[in-house]
């Protein structure tokens, strides 16, 4: 049982180390730069998850952002909702307590992140079947449909939006935290998994659906299971956003934002997870970096000169199929310092 | 049907639409044979194998492997009840590399849950350490050891061709179909295709049915020939009686005109 000890001190060491970087980066740096950074750190887990449908497994969904607001709704429901009502019996459930705040974002995460998953299954179940094109319009559909539903539902304020406490986060500092640590999970999730022969199921379904099939793949059950993986670790970003903003609309979460999403699996490299995740933090922070004096008012139209020279110059995107791997890096360092191989 | 039967395919009708592209076909093959099934260009080959893997699910009749009907099951199932085979346009996984591609079928029995693979815990590094050691022995056995960590897409074609058989190997079938393995090779890579297919018969003890369209191939190894022309069976013997067979010939080269 060594390997449990093991990795039971790896999550404390993460934890760790991301609690420490947190104090220090809130206490040193402004305000709006953290809420930057918050933003990038999700935007990169979006990116991760959803390169785990488009990238990994080939399955082109453009919807990502459905899921993202079944997360940040049922988020902010349990903060707003259901929260209050269960204090009274429960008084663990106070806010304002280190704990207290802890535990009810924790409490939040999961729901939004079972109920984004579940929701992944409904839609991936029968669009699944479905390629290419047609897969990818479906999906688009399905992420505007919840989208519509949200915003006809009068408890979560409809058009008008939905407040969850943004103290819950911002009491203690701790968003980055809690972002971060989101993040490192999504990567290490797809990492260990693309790593294991278990992965390669899912890459060969994304090289030849047929093949795969002949070969023993079960490929409905593997694209549905990288469909509710992807969905469910965008509500858990989702219920991360809505309780570091200071509120939600449906509208964060219309197409623009699926599409954004997309583009930084696509730029960054399709099946690459640390292109998605560079490109998930550079296309988010890259628009709020230009505004300064000089080129505000261009800064759209420099973005998206970007991304077309970009599309023109390097189609596979950043990182191909490629991933930054720290050995690899080292190895070949090695190999350049010394002739022997 | 003899008593070691392995498949037989039972009055076999499979339609698209008004189109009839294999009509009332029976074919038996018994454990250890090596059948080659030959025919003109549309006569219905490939659609046979797609009707055995479970690509296709027979209009009327019934194929069944080791005595169990395979009717309505899913492609991956039937692979795992012991029955590969190989594509006729070669379908690798191109941007795996050989190693992965082999993997990917070795895998096909692995029991680790999903969780496990994410945890990384010492039952999966074992069973993946498995897989890996299996996958570069098989590769080893069919020669492609040294491209083993090389790109399947980037491989010469033989090799392509190779590699697939390879990997039609690694889910450790019983019988294993191979669809036109000579295409678009050269008389020498023929040749040597012809060795290596009668090596596999031997050292995994398989039971091979073969579709081609290289007579030399086909006459110089199958033991039993079926000669399909518009989705009918038209004849069924050793090579010598199909060679003479006078339908066979006017089949592949036109009758005369009185």
């Amino acid at each position: 049982m060594r390997w449990i000890l093991g990795r039971i001190g790896l999550f404390a060491v993460t934890c760790a180390v991301l609690l420490a970087v947190n104090r220090v980066v809130t206490d040193n740096i402004r305000v709006d730069i953290v809420s930057l950074l918050v933003l990038c750190g999700l935007y990169a887990t979006l990116a991760v998850s959803l390169n785990l449908i488009n990238g990994i497994t080939g399955q082109f969904s453009i919807g990502h952002a459905g899921f993202y607001a079944v997360g940040a709704y049922v988020g902010g429901a349990w903060t707003m909702l259901m929260r209050p009502a269960l204090e009274k019996s429960l008084p663990i459930l106070h806010t304002g307590t280190q704990i207290g705040d802890h535990l009810n974002l924790l409490i939040a995460l999961v729901l939004g992140t079972v109920c984004a998953g579940l929701t992944g299954l409904l839609v991936g179940l029968p669009s699944l079947r479905l390629r290419g094109d047609y897969l990818a319009i479906v999906t688009l559909g399905f992420g505007e449909v919840i989208r519509i539903v949200i915003l006809n539902t009068d408890a979560v304020g409809g058009p008008r939006g939905f407040t969850p406490i943004t103290e819950l986060v911002n009491n203690h500092g701790i968003p980055l935290f809690w972002v971060y640590g989101l993040l490192v999970v999504v990567v290490l999730f797809s990492r260990n998994l693309l790593k294991s022969a278990q992965g390669l199921k899912f890459l060969a379904v994304r090289e030849d659906e047929i093949a795969a099939d002949a070969m023993g793949v079960n490929t409905t059950k593997v694209k549905v299971t990288a469909f509710v993986i992807g969905s469910a670790f965008a509500g858990a970003a989702g219920v991360l956003y809505a309780h570091c903003q200071t509120g939600i609309t449906p509208d964060s979460f219309d197409m623009n934002t699926s599409i954004i999403i997309t583009t930084m699996v696509v730029l960054g490299g399709t099946g690459s997870i640390s292109g998605s995740l560079l490109a998930g933090m550079v296309l988010t922070a890259l628009p709020e970096l230009l505004r300064n004096d000089f080129i505000k008012e261009y800064r759209m139209v420099i973005f998206s000169t970007l991304l077309v020279v970009f599309m023109l110059t390097r189609p596979q995107g950043i990182f191909g199929h490629r991933e930054i791997a720290l050995p690899r890096f080292l190895r070949r360092l090695g190999k350049k310092g010394e002739s022997t191989p | 049907m003899s008593q070691n039967g392995l498949l037989s395919i039972s009055n076999v009708t499979m339609r698209f639409g008004g189109l009839a592209a294999v009509s009332d076909v029976n074919i038996h093959v018994a454990q250890g044979e090596l059948v080659g099934l030959i025919g003109p260009n549309g006569a219905g080959k490939t659609t046979l194998f797609n009707l055995m893997t479970g690509v296709y699910t027979p209009t009327e009749g019934s194929v069944s492997f080791l005595s169990e009907t395979l009717n309505g099951r899913k492609p991956y199932e039937i692979v795992r009840s012991g029955m590969s085979r190989t594509f006729q346009n070669i379908r690798l996984f191109r941007e795996l590399t050989a190693l992965e591609n082999v993997k990917v079928a070795a895998n096909m029995r692995n029991e680790t849950s999903l969780l496990s693979a994410v945890f990384r815990t010492p039952h999966l590094l074992r069973n993946d350490d498995e897989i890996d050691n299996f996958s570069r022995n098989l590769l080893e056995q069919m020669d492609l050891a040294d491209v083993a960590d090389t790109r399947s897409g980037d491989l010469p074609y033989g090799l392509q061709r190779r590699l697939e058989i390879a990997r039609a190997l690694a889910t450790k079938p019983k019988l294993l179909l191979l669809d036109e393995p000579a295409a678009g090779m050269n008389p020498q890579e023929k040749v040597q295709l012809m060795d290596l297919i009668r090596q596999i018969r031997e050292r995994f003890s398989l039971t091979i049915l073969l579709i081609e369209h290289d007579m030399k191939l086909v006459m110089g190894i199958c033991e039993r020939i079926y000669v399909l022309e518009y989705g009918k069976l038209i004849a069924e013997g050793k090579p010598e009686e199909i060679r003479k067979n006078p339908k066979v010939i006017a089949a592949y080269l036109g009758e005369e005109v009185e």
